[in-house]
């Protein structure tokens, strides 16, 4: 799949320092392109949440700004933890972008249903999150995410807490439904596996402050499966990755 | 014998074992009935007095029940617009706390000055049941998920929305938890009022009964009084009880009877 080339978002020069004088972000320059699946990569401490939630508007920047050459349109967030409701049952905890639109209830239902399927919970549209699994509560997150059809979809390290075999069944569902919607994707990871596996381009930062320190293009075709995972291909990008992630974590701690 | 069945049989056993060492004591020692009626009289004096304490137990259970909604009602409002503002939370709240640290036996006689009897008994009620369901409310609503917070606010969604369909199901389980606490104490604070109103000489209450009777001597029937009061604090408590489990049996923890 090819990048359509616009620019759905950018940051520019973006700064970001809390309260407490941590500077999470600094200068940070980034366009991500219509239709692109791109991870942002780096170990713990390199503001790539920070910078997923002021993308998203969670979070203000110190300095710089944040673009949308065509304007804001719908963001999807997919937190850390499943986020749900716990007295929802799973089609509320999937309707509640709708329903904070009021959003007309018919609509919504099909909304719905069309998002449970997407993910493979259409059975489960009844259930409460504390009868799931982790990762059928991390699917109706990302249910609940792509419910509004959002221009964007914002991914803060969403399976980092799931065991390999779910997650590796979560990664092939998700870019399942990004070659269905082609919909732009913005992923924060610190799983080099997880983020060749995925992406089109990787931005590995650097930590303490978090600094864009290179851009890899991971150029293998799509549609990716258990083939690509175990190919040399993919071994390659892995170890071009992980070295430059090496190298970003040495240039992190000589500042 | 199942856990059930032993969880009822047990305190039952303690019952029976308890009230028999009562009557051996007061047969044994031959105990005059006005310093320690036997169980035997008590129970007689129970049916005999039945009329009388059941109204009595109606008026001060009417006093309980209204005090105890007027502190659900106001404990909840006040805690949601503490959670609203906190410049009214930071005014109000220490006042709330000194409403509940001064012993409200010693507030009683002087409401019983400033107010009509009926209305003072209310009050008592009322100021010794609000506290706990401001403090839990208050404590529910400022501990919700601050990702669903963040998520509330990405879809844009109003004050409103975020109270009605975030903060207050979130802060449901302490909100009952608060409502339980309450219900136990508002009838305690009717009993304290009603005591103190008793000494006033008006009144018909169920504590005002117990006062009565400990002027006349009338042991027997204090004893019986006292009965039906502690039946009732334990069925207030158990009807709040189910009420919360009822609310929070889908998906609270609390609630989720697990297999082990």
């Amino acid at each position: 799949m090819s990048v359509s080339g616009h620019t759905i978002v950018g940051l520019r020069g973006v700064s970001k320092t809390f309260e407490r004088g941590t500077v999470a972000l600094d200068s940070l320059n980034l366009a991500v392109c219509d239709g692109e699946f791109v991870s942002l990569l780096g170990p713990s401490g390199c503001g790539k949440s920070t910078a997923l939630r002021i993308i998203a508007g969670l979070s203000s920047p110190s300095k710089g700004t944040v673009e949308w050459p065509n304007g804001a349109g719908e963001i999807g967030f997919v937190f850390q933890e499943p986020t749900l409701m716990p007295w929802a049952n799973v089609a509320a905890n999937v309707q509640l972008p709708l329903k904070l639109a009021s959003g007309e209830k018919e609509a919504s239902r099909k909304a719905v249903m069309q998002s449970l399927d997407r993910v493979g919970l259409t059975d489960f549209a009844d259930a409460y999150p504390r009868e799931l699994s982790g990762g059928m509560r991390m699917r109706t997150s990302i249910a609940r995410a792509l419910v509004t059809e959002p221009q964007l979809l914002l991914m803060d390290e969403p399976f980092a807490a799931l065991d390999e075999i779910t997650r590796f069944k979560l990664n092939n569902d998700l870019l399942a439904v990004w070659h269905a919607l082609r919909r732009t994707v913005i992923f924060v990871t610190h799983s080099v596996f997880e983020s060749v596996y995925l992406s089109q381009r990787i931005v590995v930062m650097t930590p303490r402050p978090g600094r864009v320190f290179t851009d890899i293009v991971i150029d293998a075709p799509y549609p990716r499966d258990e083939r690509f995972r175990t190919s040399a291909e993919y071994a390659g990008f892995c170890r071009q990755v992980a070295e430059a992630l090496g190298k970003a974590v040495a240039a992190g701690e000589a500042l | 014998m199942t856990d059930r069945a032993l969880r009822i049989a047990l305190p039952a056993a303690v019952l029976a074992v308890a009230v028999l060492i009562w009557h051996l004591i007061v047969q044994v020692f031959a105990i005059p009935p006005y310093v320690l009626p036997g169980p035997g009289l008590v129970a007689s004096t129970l049916v005999a007095d039945g009329s009388l304490l059941w109204n009595s137990l109606l008026v001060t259970l009417l006093t309980t029940f209204e005090g105890f909604l007027l502190a659900a009602v106001g404990g909840i409002a006040l805690a949601i617009l503490f959670n609203q503002s906190r410049l009214i939370e930071y005014s109000f709240y220490p006042y709330a706390v000194i409403l509940q640290v001064t012993p409200i036996v010693a507030v009683a006689p002087l409401l019983l000055i400033y107010l009509p009897q009926p209305l003072a008994v209310l009050v008592c009620a009322w100021i010794v049941a609000f506290f706990p369901v401001l403090a839990n409310t208050t404590l529910g609503l400022s501990s919700v998920d601050h990702n669903l917070l963040a998520l509330f606010d990405l879809y844009k969604a109003s004050r409103w929305q975020v109270l009605w369909n975030l903060k207050l199901p979130s802060a449901l389980p302490q909100m009952l938890g608060g409502l339980r606490i309450a219900g136990g104490l508002a009838l305690i604070g009717a009993v304290v009022a009603e005591i103190a109103a008793g000494s006033a000489g008006a009144g018909s209450g169920l504590a005002y009964r117990i006062a009565e009777s400990g002027y006349r001597l009338n042991i027997p029937r204090m004893f019986a009084a006292l009965i039906l009061l502690s039946l009732a604090g334990v069925a207030i408590f158990f009807a709040l009880s189910a009420i919360s489990h009822l609310a929070l049996r889908r998906w609270h923890e609390s609630a989720i009877d697990r297999e082990r």
